[in-house]
């Protein structure tokens, strides 16, 4: 155990500096210095910054190799991932959380007072989810990813009720936890039985355990409850179908900026989470090929396992692109988007191995930036000092803020699909691994959603740019601060931008999943020395 | 191969600067951004290789874009495409002209969106690539959107948003068989490729059921853009509600990426769907023709008009192209360009009355030929090519696809033996004689008779303030717009034969696997059910 520890706290690096500026921002955030307590934000994103540094500088295959791990090279990409998103929504929030109190100080109508800010323990509690998502690439055990994952949640929690002045928010907040403390109760039963069958918590040995059941009589039927409550478990955490109903009240009421966080953050560790699950499973329906251009179906996760991930997928899609068909509320309507995109990324699931995880990032980066952007132009703006919400605010947005409207135009194109968008990028690979899957009826079925997706979007970049300027939007004013309006523009020109460097997106992304080839890697693994039952049968996926 | 993206990107960075730019210039930076497209685009016609091998020019493949996927920025002409991309940088800067005096307010969105509208174009009928293609075929739905939902009539959101998703859900069953094509590709060879050449390669060899549903899906997304009949409802709205420019490009350069595709895609891709939908796609050709002529002829909106005759004249198109044999494919080609020219004239000059008197209606405007009398001079001509005058360019291509499809017979001698024949040919040309009658309704109306002129016009002189900024008949813009339209009409009718010479290789090649697969369709229905033996070629292709 010990000559691994080495590797092991190389590689936590990046979390490492995320955890020292999370405690040196909550102090900082109780400075009598105003300047100190603006530069929060920017603190936040410095750390940020030096934790992709640090992942490029640590997160080698040496040392992913000796850190015995399910997944050595997950980190490499989802990490920067997380954090570089994170960024951008660090940009997005600046200026929101504290705002009337910091209004008041400048304006001397009260003193500052240290127990009544949250900026600093905003900030902080912001840092540390991110550090529970990267956390989650490190898990080797079902401990480690319980806490990693639990990491991410609590801190939104607290995120949605501090994180602005809205009397929503707090309501918003206690809906999230509870459901949210519900759906880990689920989770853990789920990893209490997996360890009951398996008899470990270790994800190699849950592996090589299901490998011999399955190559015996199949894999146990309590673990295959407890694989799906886990399923059931996380599907909160990436908004899916059945647990996705909080989505639209939660993403509504919390602050804009939270809404963006929720919406990316614990979509991606969920993913993780449930990437790392199912490949201790491996993949059902996914076929190789052999030298002889024949089809063989390689058989892994047992088909109750992806039928039940079928029906998420299908019933995800279809509720999410109905539901933000009936929506007046633009973030009510971007929490049932958020749910719709996460059907699409199950696809990527149910196709597994290599292409479909590699898909799903791909996905999430895609995600990532265009749901960003318009979040971002929604925490831009304000009407007498309140949010956003509905469509009518953003009639005729076009005629004073022009830029907003032609981002949040660009977000809804990328977000629909249409090509040279990095959403349809992003598309076009999670189709590309479905088929690979032979899951020709999840295509269709996404293909058709997406049209139904086209009605909602439409709206989306049609209200502002054309519409005329009603009275309630005459009154839409931006915010003082021009961070969240930069953090649009960066997200909206990234959905243009993105595609050109597609290819090498996708290469990187492709690194991070490429050891996840079941089995294969285990012989390749020199830590691993235990004998691979079933090597034989599944020689043709080290091909 | 540069000549290529030069067309493509040139616009693309007019739009740019476009948006930069002051809004007083918009309109001169637009027009000549269109001028060098279109320049780039003639002087790579000119020294085009291969006018009459149906090859590829560049045959050479493109860099790669996204390895993985196979994608690549390949881009070449043949004949086909070369011409319809012709057409479309040559009515672009016309189109750029008509927008003048109609365009007032938001120009620089306008001019910029005009432009990104022709470089997606243009990206689509030179890809060759099958990502690329849905780029730029994709693509155009969001320029022409905000142009109709922006410039356009009272009923534009309505109108753009039928538009968006109808060719949305369309293009989205077509990208699922492009990407399932692909999929087939990489069974065989290995690895994801969307070069249309090697996919084209690819998809013959599948099993004919496969390419039954494979010709269903792409078809669904071309038909829809077509439109095919009862598919099209949403033209008539989409043009009616466009401003002029936007329905010019809209009939003349977005549809024919519908027929495009079919010549490309579909029937290339699928000979045995092909074969086996043939009769099917005549037949909703045909009621397009017929339906949408006998709404022409109760139509009082001009413009409604217009839109519905594109209707009537793209399912002749669609005719003369599933008639399956070369003289059919050549008509339906030669069509799609004169289709383009001449209603796209036809837009320009009911656009150029309507920024006169501020009116379609039919009912309450007429005898224009007194007032305007070149305007009517042009009218008269234009009309007269749509109708298909002998002599002018409508002609040939009508007189072409109806041939063929007269000759698409059981026992063609021609070599080509198709499931038409000439019961089809004369309800098809039925057609034609409504045409006639419509279009020269239409004529009598608004060119002929008493002068007429809607009250708003005559009583109050306010209300025409664009009305006194143009003068009553056309102004040398005008004239110059609608002249190289008229001499494009006037020559092609009179010297069809280069063109047809130089389409008739590539209407060969895209129906080479055509004869074997419509005798084994009829071999089939007569005999036994498909698909029995039709595994074998698959497995042979995987075993190589």
């Amino acid at each position: 155990m010990t000559e691994a520890l080495a590797p092991k706290l190389i590689l936590l690096a990046p979390e490492m500096i995320l955890f020292v500026a999370a405690v040196l921002v909550a102090i900082m955030g109780l400075s009598k210095n105003h300047g100190v307590r603006a530069s929060l934000p920017f603190v936040t994103c410095v750390a940020l910054i030096a934790s992709i540094v640090a992942v490029g500088l640590t997160w080698t295959p040496e040392n992913a190799q000796a850190a015995n791990l399910l997944l050595p090279m997950l980190g490499r990409f989802v990490k920067p991932l997380i954090a570089g998103i994170g960024v951008l929504l660090v940009l997005v929030s600046v200026g929101s959380v504290d705002r009337r109190m910091e209004e008041g100080v400048a304006r001397g109508r009260f003193a500052f007072d240290p127990q009544r800010v949250v900026r600093g323990e905003f900030y902080a509690f912001f840092l540390l989810s991110l550090t529970g998502a990267m956390l989650i690439c490190n898990a080797q055990d079902l401990i480690w990813l319980f806490l990693a994952i639990e990491l991410v949640s609590l801190p939104t929690y607290i995120m949605v009720a501090i994180g602005g002045s809205g009397s929503r928010n707090q309501e918003a907040a206690v809906k999230y936890f509870f459901l949210g403390a519900m759906s880990t109760a689920v989770f853990l039963y789920g990893f209490a039985l997996i360890y009951g069958s398996t008899g470990s918590l270790a994800f190699l040995e849950i592996r090589d355990a299901f490998a011999t059941q399955s190559a015996g009589s199949g894999i146990d039927t309590i673990a295959i409850i407890g694989i799906v409550l886990v399923v059931l478990g996380f599907c909160f955490k990436i908004t899916a179908v059945p647990m996705h109903f909080y989505a639209p009240d939660v993403y509504e009421g919390a602050p804009t900026h939270v809404s963006a966080f929720l919406a990316f953050v614990p979509k991606t560790a969920g993913f993780t989470a449930l990437i790392l699950i199912l490949t201790c499973v491996g993949w059902t329906g996914h076929t190789l090929i052999d030298s002889d251009g024949v089809r063989i179906p390689y058989s892994g996760l047992p088909t109750s396992i992806s039928a039940i991930l079928w029906m998420i997928a299908v019933l995800t899609m279809t509720l999410g692109n109905i539901g933000a068909l009936l929506q007046t509320s633009v973030k009510r309507m971007l929490a049932y988007s958020s749910v719709a995109h996460s059907g699409y990324l199950i696809l990527g699931l149910i196709a597994g191995a290599t292409a479909g995880i590699e898909a799903v990032y791909f996905y999430l980066l895609a995600y990532g930036v265009m749901t960003t952007a318009s979040f971002a132009v929604l925490a831009s703006i304000e009407r007498r000092g309140e949010e956003i919400n509905s469509f009518a605010d953003l009639a005729g947005l076009r005629v004073r803020h022009p830029v907003m409207a032609w981002m949040l135009a660009l977000s809804a194109a990328s977000l629909v699909g249409l090509p040279p968008f990095i959403g349809f990028f992003g598309k076009i690979y999670l189709f590309i691994a479905a088929f690979e899957a032979d899951q020709f009826g999840l295509v269709l079925f996404a293909v058709l959603n997406s049209a139904i997706s086209g009605l909602y979007y439409l709206r989306l970049a049609i209200v502002p740019l054309v519409s005329a300027p009603s009275a309630r939007s005459e009154e839409i004013t931006s915010l003082p601060t021009r961070w969240p309006y930069i953090a649009a523009v960066i997200c909206g020109v990234g959905t243009i931008v993105l595609p050109v460097v597609a290819g090498m997106l996708i290469d990187s992304a492709k690194k991070s999943a490429s050891p996840a080839a079941p089995l294969s890697t285990a012989i390749e693994l020199p830590t691993h020395s235990a004998p691979e039952p079933g090597e034989g049968s599944t020689v043709l996926g080290a091909r | 191969m540069n000549l290529i993206w030069v067309s493509i990107l040139f616009p693309l960075v007019a739009a740019v600067v476009i948006a930069v730019g002051p809004s007083k210039s918009a309109r001169w930076v637009a027009f000549f951004g269109t001028l060098v497209s279109l320049g780039a685009l003639t002087i790579f016609a000119w020294n085009f290789p291969a006018w009459h091998n149906a090859q590829h020019f560049p045959s050479d493949v493109g860099p790669s874009w996204i390895k993985d996927a196979g994608t690549t920025l390949s881009v070449g002409f043949d004949t086909v495409s070369l011409l319809l991309a012709l057409l479309t940088a040559f009515l672009m800067p016309l189109c750029i002209l008509g927008s003048f005096s109609a365009i007032t307010e938001r120009t620089k969105e306008y001019y910029a969106w005009f432009l990104v509208l022709g470089s997606s174009i243009i990206l689509a009928f030179a890809a060759r690539d099958a990502i690329l293609f849905y780029i730029g075929y994709e693509f155009t739905l969001v320029p022409m959107t905000l142009i109709i939902a922006i410039y356009g009539g009272s009923e534009r959101r309505v109108a753009a948003t039928k538009m968006f998703l109808y060719t949305f859900l369309g293009s989205m069953f077509m990208l699922a068989a492009l990407l399932y094509l692909g999929w087939e590709h990489r069974l065989v060879s290995g690895a994801w490729d969307f070069d249309i050449d090697t996919l084209t390669k690819t998809a013959i060899r599948l099993p004919s059921a496969i390419q039954y549903w494979l010709f269903a899906a792409l078809m669904v997304g071309f038909a829809v853009k077509i439109p095919l009949f009862p598919l099209h409802t949403w033209l008539p709205l989409a043009h009616d509600q466009a401003p002029t420019a936007g329905s010019v490009i809209l009939a003349s350069a977005m549809l024919k990426l519908g027929t495009y595709g079919n010549y490309r895609f579909a029937l290339p891709m699928a000979p045995a769907g092909g074969a086996e939908l043939m009769s099917l796609v005549a037949v909703l050709a045909i009621i397009a023709i017929i339906y949408a002529s006998l709404i022409c002829w109760v139509q009082t909106d001009a413009k409604k008009l217009i839109a519905y005759s594109s209707v009537a004249h793209l399912g002749l198109c669609m005719l003369g192209l599933f008639a399956l044999n070369p003289v059919g494919a050549e008509g339906a080609v030669f069509y799609m360009v004169n289709h383009g020219l001449s209603t796209g004239a036809l837009f320009l000059c009911i656009g150029m009355f309507y920024e006169r008197y501020h009116t379609k209606d039919t009912d309450v405007l007429g005898g224009l030929a007194k007032r305007m009398p070149v305007w009517s001079s042009f009218m008269v001509l234009f009309t007269l090519s749509s109708i298909g005058l002998p002599g002018l360019n409508g002609f040939v291509g009508e007189f072409l696809c109806l041939g063929g499809t007269f000759i698409s017979e059981h026992d063609g001698l021609t070599g080509y033996p198709g499931v038409l024949g000439p019961w089809y040919a004369v309800v098809a040309g039925l057609g034609l004689i409504f045409a006639a009658m419509y279009l020269l309704i239409l004529l009598g109306k608004i060119v002929w008779g008493v002068y007429r002129e809607p009250p708003h016009i005559s009583s109050s002189t306010s209300h025409g303030g664009e009305a006194t900024r143009l003068p009553r008949d056309l102004c040398l813009r005008e004239i110059v717009i609608l002249t190289p339209l008229a001499v494009a009409c006037v020559w092609l009718g009179l010297q069809p034969k280069p063109m047809l010479d130089a389409i008739a290789p590539c209407a060969e090649k895209m129906l080479a696997n055509y004869p074997k697969e419509i005798e084994r369709h009829m071999s089939h229905t007569s005999a036994a059910p498909l698909a029995s033996n039709d595994q074998e070629p698959v497995n042979e292709l995987r075993s190589e």
